[in-house]
C-alpha cells in the first residue's frame, strides 16, 4: 500500500498559485463599506489544481470504501451503492433546482417526494410520511418530540419516561434526552430477548413510549413482539420503532402489522444510497394515522392544484431549513421502483441468508451469546480470545491485514468483546467464504501468535493509530497566520 | 429477472442452506409469528435501469432548473459557482462508498480531508476548533442554542428578529424538547432579557444587511449570555470573520461553498466555537495523531462527548453527519484559495450593489433599505412579487424570495458571480417594463 | 502542607493498608488535621485503560460521601467518581491534570485526585479496608486478583 510522504495544504500552499479562474467583473465596483468592516487578512492556502488534484486523490487511495471491498459494519447495512443513482440524481433538474422555487416550478421534484412518502408508508405498513429528518438521528428526534406531542394533545403531562432496551444504539437515549425524557433501561435477556417481566414492570402511565429496533441490535427477531405492543398499547404507550435494521424485514414484514406507532428510516442504510464517509443521509419518519397530524415539516400534499410543501395541523415543527435531504431521496426511490415488492423481498432473504451462513461457519471459532437463528446481522463475543489476552480490538485491527473492513465492535454493549457481522446481500458466497477463511485465520494466530494481532494492522497506510494522545492533547487544526 | 446487486446464484444460495441446515430461506424468518412473516406489498411493478433514467429524466424535466433559468433566489441557500473539480474528487467511490471512519487505518482518507476542513473553516472564520459538520446551518444554529443552555445552565434564548425565520423554527423545535423559551428582539432593543443563555444574530441578516454585530457581543456577554453568530460563508471573502468581533459560537449553512443547491438538502452545518468549550461542543471531531511507528495520521476524537459512549448524557444525538458534503467543501475552498474566495465575495459584492441601484433607477421601484449590503437586498415591486416572479419566470428568470408580509410588494433579491452582466440587464429591463 | 508527605511508596503496594476504599473503586488515605487525600485504585485504573480526561471539583467545592463528584474519561467510555467522604475540595492534583497518565502509572502514589477537608471523619467507617477491598475485587472476576 502507499506509503506516500505526509503533508498537508499548507505545505504545498505557494503564493500565488491558483486553483480556479473567476471571470473579472463586468459591471461597475460599487463603494465598499468603510475598512473596519472588511478583513484585512484571509489566510487560506493558494495550490494549483494540478497540486488540488493529485493530493485529494492520493487521499482518495487511502480510503476504503464498500466499492474497495467487504464492509461488514453492523447496523450500518454497508451494501452496494447502484452507480445509475448517482447519475440521475446529477440531473440539473434534481440538483440545480432551489428549495424556495415555486411549486408549480418544481412538480416532479415535489411529486417524487409525494411518491416517495408513499412508497415508504406502504414498505413499513404505515399511514404517512415524513421526508423531513436529514439522518437517523433526526428521524429519532422527531418520533420523540411526536410522541411527546401526541401525549400532551390528550392531556397527559406525565408521561415523562422513555423505556429504553439496553441493547439500544446509543441514539435512542441520547434523543430522549434532548427531548426533556428520562430513560428507563429495560433489560435484554440471556437468550437476547427483552425481558418482559421487566418491561411489564416499567411500563406505566409516566411513559410516554418505548423505543424499540426489530430485530434489535442483536439481529435477532423477538417473537413476542406482539406481547410486547400489547404491553405498551394497554398503558397508554406508543411504540416507537427504529427501522435501522429493516434489510431483514424488506418486503415481507410491516412495521404497522407488528404495532409500531411510528418508524424512523435509514435511506443510506436499507435504502442503497452511499454513506459519503460519514453523511449525506435521510432519515423519514412513518407514521400511524394517530401520529400523522405532528408529522415533522414539510410534508408534500396532493391536490387539485397539484403537489405543495404543507406543514400537518400540529406538527412539531421544522427539522431543517429546507424540506429534507432531496439528494438522498432521489436515489432511495430510483432503489425502490427498480426492484418493486418482489426485488426488495430478494434483498431481505438474501441479507438474512448471507448473515446466517457466516453465523454457522464461525460458530466453531468465536464465542456466539445467542445461538439461534440470526436476521441480517450476527454478533459474536471475541471472550474466547480476551481469555488469551487478545481483544476483539486485536482482531479487528489484524483483519485490515487481510484486505477487509471490520465488522463493528464493542457493540451492542450488552455483549462482551462484542462482535456484530451485517454482511449485506450485495456480497457474493466468494467473498463471505474469503472473510470466513480469515476470521478463521485470526482466530488460529489468536492462539500460536497473539503478538501479531497485537501490534496489528502491519500492512495498512498507516500503523495502528494513538487515539489515548490524540484525546488527552487534542489537535485538531493546523492554523496559519 | 436476477439482480446486478446479488451476486449469489440459486447454486450459491442452495450450498450455503445446505451448510446451514435448513430447507429454505422461509426458515430463516421462524422467529417472525406466523401472521406477520409473509405479507403482500402494494408497490409498482420493478423497472430496470434503461426505462427508469428514461422516466426520471422526463420527471427532472418538468422542474424548472437553475442551469436554464437566470437565478435571482437566495434566502439561505444560493447558486454559486463550482468549479468543476469539486465533483470529480467526491464522485470518487472510494470516498463516498465508505461510512464514518471508526477503522482510521483505512480510512485517512476522509478522515485527513476533514481534518482539513476543520482547519480551513477555522482559517475563514477566526474561530478556535470546528466539528466535522451538521446536517445544516438550521440545525447548527440550534444546537448551538442547546449547547449555550448547557455551558450556562440557562433554559431562555433571545434571538435576533432579523435571523432566517426558517432557523428560528428550527430553533424551535430543538428547543421545544426541554422547554426552552426563546425571546425574539427588534433590532432596537436596549437589554437582553435575564437568564439569556444566549444570543443569536445572523451577519449578513437575512435580508442581506448588515448588523452592529460588535455592540450585540457586548450586550450579550455582559448580560452573561454567549453570543451566537449565524455567517454567510462567501461572505467571509470579504468582510470581518466572526471570530474578530466576539462570537462565542459561529455557525453557517455550509451549501455554498461546492454544493448544489439539491433542492435544499443534503447541506452542510458549518459549526465552531471557542476551544474551551471542546467538551461541550456537538458533533464529530477529527484529530491528528501518530500510529507506532511515529507516522502522522488522524482519528475521530474526543468521542466521549457523543452518543454512542454517553448515551442519554451526550452533547447531541448526532451521528451520521454531512461528511461528503464537507468534503466537497475543502476542495472548492482549497481551489478557491485566498485569492479566488475573495474574488468571489467580491463579484457578488459589486454586482448586487449595481443590481440594486439600476432598479432604484426604475420609476416605479425603490430600495426598501440603503446599502450597503453583501449580495442580497429588499426592493418594493409596484405590484405583488408573486405577479412579478410569473412574468419573470416567462422571461426564463427566477426572481427573489416574496417577503411582502414584511415590506409592502417586497421582494428579497440575491446577485451572485453566477448572474452575468446580460442576465442582470435583462432583469432590469424585464422588471422595468412591467 | 506539602504532597510528599505521608506518601506510601511509589507503585509497590497493592491496596495499601493505610488507606479505605469504596465499591466503586475508589480509595482515601486521612492526613493530619482532618484533611483527605482521595483516588482511584489499581484496579479502577486497569479496567479503564489510557486515561485521557478527569473532570475533578474545584476547591472550594463541596462533596458528599457516596455521590457523583466527578468524571474519569478513556477513550471509549465514561465514568463517574463517586466521592469516599464528606467534605470541602482543598486542592486538584495539577501534575495528574498536566500528565494523566500519572493515573494509571501510580494510582495510590502520585495519581492522587483531590485533597479535601473531611466534615465528617467518622463516616471514613463506612469504607472497606484494604483486605476487605481486596476480596470485593477478588469476587468481581478471576482475573481481577492479579
Amino acid at each position: 500500500m502507499n506509503r506516500n510522504k505526509h503533508y498537508l495544504l499548507p505545505d504545498i500552499s505557494r503564493p500565488g498559485k491558483v486553483g480556479c479562474q473567476l471571470p473579472e467583473l463586468d459591471v461597475p465596483e460599487a463603494k465598499l463599506p468603510p475598512q473596519e468592516f472588511l478583513r484585512q487578512e484571509l489566510a487560506l492556502p493558494e495550490v494549483s489544481e494540478t497540486e488540488l488534484v493529485r493530493y485529494f486523490t492520493s487521499l482518495s487511495r487511502r480510503n476504503y470504501g464498500v466499492d474497495t471491498g467487504f464492509y461488514p459494519l453492523g447496523s450500518c447495512t454497508m451494501k452496494y451503492n447502484p452507480k445509475w443513482h448517482e447519475d440521475i440524481a446529477r440531473f440539473p433538474g434534481f440538483q440545480s433546482i432551489h428549495p424556495c422555487q415555486p411549486a408549480e416550478t418544481v412538480p416532479g421534484a415535489l411529486r417524487l417526494m409525494f411518491e416517495l412518502q408513499e412508497l415508504l408508508a406502504e414498505i413499513t405498513g404505515m399511514d404517512a410520511t415524513s421526508l423531513a429528518p436529514m439522518a437517523g438521528a433526526q428521524g429519532e428526534l422527531a418520533s420523540l418530540l411526536m410522541a411527546r406531542a401526541y401525549h400532551r394533545s390528550h392531556g397527559e403531562k406525565r408521561r415523562r419516561k422513555i423505556l429504553v432496551p439496553d441493547s439500544a444504539h446509543g441514539t435512542n437515549p441520547a434523543t430522549a434526552t434532548m427531548c426533556g425524557f428520562e430513560v428507563n433501561t429495560i433489560p435484554s435477556r440471556s437468550d437476547g430477548n427483552l425481558d418482559l417481566t421487566s418491561l411489564t414492570k416499567l411500563m406505566n402511565e409516566e411513559v410516554a413510549a418505548l423505543t424499540l429496533t426489530m430485530p434489535t441490535t442483536l439481529g435477532l427477531f423477538d417473537p413476542r413482539i406482539a406481547e410486547i405492543s400489547t404491553i405498551v398499547h394497554e398503558r397508554g404507550g406508543l411504540l416507537i420503532g427504529d427501522g435501522a435494521n429493516l434489510n431483514s424485514l424488506l418486503g415481507r414484514v410491516k412495521f404497522g402489522d407488528l404495532g409500531f406507532d411510528c418508524v424512523q428510516l435509514n435511506l443510506h442504510k436499507t435504502f442503497s444510497t452511499p454513506h459519503g464517509g460519514g453523511g449525506p443521509g435521510s432519515g423519514p419518519v412513518c407514521v400511524r394515522a394517530n401520529l400523522s397530524s405532528f408529522l415533522p415539516a414539510p410534508i408534500v400534499s396532493k391536490s387539485g392544484k397539484g403537489y405543495q410543501l404543507t406543514t400537518p395541523s400540529k406538527s412539531v415543527g421544522r427539522l431543517g431549513a429546507a424540506g429534507g435531504n432531496f439528494g438522498v431521496m432521489v436515489k432511495a426511490y430510483a432503489y425502490i421502483r427498480s426492484l418493486g415488492a418482489e426485488g426488495l423481498k430478494e434483498v431481505g432473504e438474501n441479507a438474512v441468508l448471507n448473515a446466517n451462513y457466516v453465523k454457522e461457519k464461525l460458530k466453531p471459532y468465536y464465542h456466539l451469546p445467542y445461538d439461534r437463528t440470526c436476521m441480517h446481522e450476527v454478533v459474536f463475543s471475541g471472550k474466547r480470545q480476551k481469555a488469551k489476552g487478545v481483544s476483539t480490538l486485536d482482531i479487528a485491527k489484524r483483519l485490515l491485514d487481510y484486505g477487509f473492513h471490520p465488522p463493528t465492535i464493542y457493540f451492542p454493549l450488552v455483549v462482551e468483546e462484542a462482535i456484530m457481522i451485517e454482511p449485506t446481500e450485495t456480497e457474493s458466497k466468494e467473498t463471505l467464504d474469503a472473510f470466513i477463511k480469515a476470521m478463521v485465520e485470526i482466530a488460529r494466530e489468536a492462539e500460536q501468535n497473539p503478538e501479531l494481532l497485537h501490534n496489528a494492522p502491519h500492512r495498512t497506510p498507516v500503523r495502528r493509530l494513538d487515539e489515548v494522545s490524540a484525546a488527552r492533547k487534542p489537535d485538531l487544526r493546523w492554523e496559519w497566520k | 429477472m436476477p439482480s446486478p446487486y446479488i451476486p449469489n446464484t440459486d447454486h450459491d444460495r442452495a450450498a450455503m442452506l445446505r451448510d446451514i441446515g435448513v430447507d429454505s430461506v422461509d426458515q430463516l424468518f421462524q422467529d417472525v409469528p406466523e401472521p406477520f412473516r409473509d405479507v403482500p406489498f402494494d408497490l409498482p411493478p420493478p423497472l430496470t435501469e434503461l426505462e427508469l433514467r428514461e422516466e426520471l429524466r422526463q420527471l427532472s424535466r418538468q422542474n424548472v432548473s437553475l442551469d436554464d433559468y437566470a437565478c435571482f433566489l437566495g434566502a439561505g441557500h444560493y447558486h454559486h459557482f463550482i468549479p468543476s473539480v469539486v465533483s470529480h474528487i467526491t464522485g470518487r467511490s472510494e470516498f463516498y462508498t465508505a461510512y464514518t471512519p471508526y477503522q482510521a487505518e483505512v480510512s485517512q482518507g476522509i478522515l485527513q480531508a476533514i481534518y482539513e476542513y476543520q482547519s480551513l473553516v477555522c482559517q475563514l472564520t477566526g474561530m478556535e476548533i470546528s466539528n466535522a459538520g451538521m446536517y445544516d446551518g438550521s440545525s447548527a444554529a440550534a444546537e448551538a442554542a442547546l449547547m449555550a443552555c448547557r455551558l450556562t445552565g440557562k433554559k431562555e434564548i433571545a434571538v435576533l428578529s432579523t435571523v432566517n425565520p426558517r432557523y428560528r423554527e428550527v430553533i424551535g423545535t430543538y428547543g421545544s424538547g426541554q422547554d426552552i423559551a426563546i425571546h425574539e428582539l427588534k433590532p432596537d432593543f436596549k437589554e437582553l432579557p435575564d437568564k439569556c443563555a444566549c444570543f443569536i444574530v445572523q451577519q449578513p441578516n437575512f435580508f442581506g444587511y448588515f448588523e452592529e454585530v460588535e455592540r450585540y457581543a457586548g450586550l450579550a456577554h455582559s448580560a452573561g449570555a454567549l453570543f451566537i453568530v449565524i455567517f454567510d460563508p462567501i461572505s467571509l471573502g470579504l468582510f470581518q470573520p466572526p471570530g474578530s468581533y466576539g462570537a462565542d459560537i459561529a455557525v453557517a449553512e455550509g451549501q455554498p461553498l461546492g454544493n448544489p443547491v439539491n433542492f435544499g438538502g443534503p447541506g452542510l452545518g458549518i459549526f465552531t466555537c471557542r476551544q474551551e468549550h471542546l467538551r461541550q461542543m456537538p458533533g464529530r471531531i477529527i484529530g491528528r495523531t501518530a500510529d507506532v511507528e511515529g507516522q502522522p495520521g488522524y482519528v475521530l476524537t474526543m468521542a466521549t462527548r457523543e452518543q454512542h459512549i454517553r448515551r442519554e448524557r451526550a452533547t447531541s444525538n448526532i451521528c451520521t453527519n454531512e461528511a461528503l458534503v464537507a468534503l466537497a467543501a475543502t476542495v472548492y475552498l482549497a481551489a478557491m484559495g485566498k485569492g479566488g474566495l475573495r474574488r468571489v465575495a467580491e463579484l457578488c459584492y459589486h454586482k448586487a450593489h449595481y443590481v440594486a441601484e439600476a432598479i432604484n433607477k426604475l420609476k416605479r421601484y425603490s430600495l426598501a433599505f440603503k446599502p450597503p449590503f453583501f449580495k442580497e437586498f429588499i426592493i418594493r415591486c409596484p405590484m405583488s412579487p408573486e405577479k412579478v416572479n410569473r412574468i419573470l419566470r416567462k422571461e426564463k428568470i427566477i426572481g427573489g424570495l416574496d417577503v411582502s408580509h414584511l415590506v409592502d410588494n417586497g421582494m428579497l433579491l440575491c446577485v451572485t458571480e453566477m448572474n452575468s452582466r446580460p442576465e442582470i440587464d435583462r432583469l432590469v429591463s424585464v422588471l422595468g417594463a412591467l | 502542607m506539602s504532597e510528599n508527605q505521608n506518601e506510601p511508596e511509589l507503585g509497590k503496594e497493592m491496596n495499601p493498608k493505610e488507606y479505605r476504599y469504596t465499591q466503586e473503586h475508589e480509595w482515601i488515605y486521612p492526613e493530619p488535621k482532618g484533611k483527605a487525600r482521595i483516588g482511584i485504585t489499581h484496579y479502577a485504573q486497569s479496567q479503564l485503560g489510557d486515561i485521557v480526561f478527569v473532570d475533578l471539583p474545584k476547591s472550594g467545592d463541596h462533596v458528599k460521601q457516596f455521590e457523583k463528584m466527578g468524571e474519569i474519561e478513556t477513550v471509549k467510555a465514561v465514568s463517574d467518581l463517586f466521592s469516599p467522604a464528606s467534605g470541602k475540595v482543598l486542592k486538584r492534583n495539577q501534575a495528574v491534570l498536566d500528565d494523566l497518565a500519572i493515573v494509571n502509572r501510580d494510582p495510590y502514589g502520585t495519581g492522587w485526585l483531590v485533597r479535601i477537608e473531611l466534615s465528617q471523619p467518622a463516616e471514613l467507617e463506612a469504607l472497606m479496608s484494604s483486605d476487605q477491598y481486596g476480596e470485593f475485587v477478588a469476587g468481581l472476576s478471576p482475573e481481577a486478583s492479579e
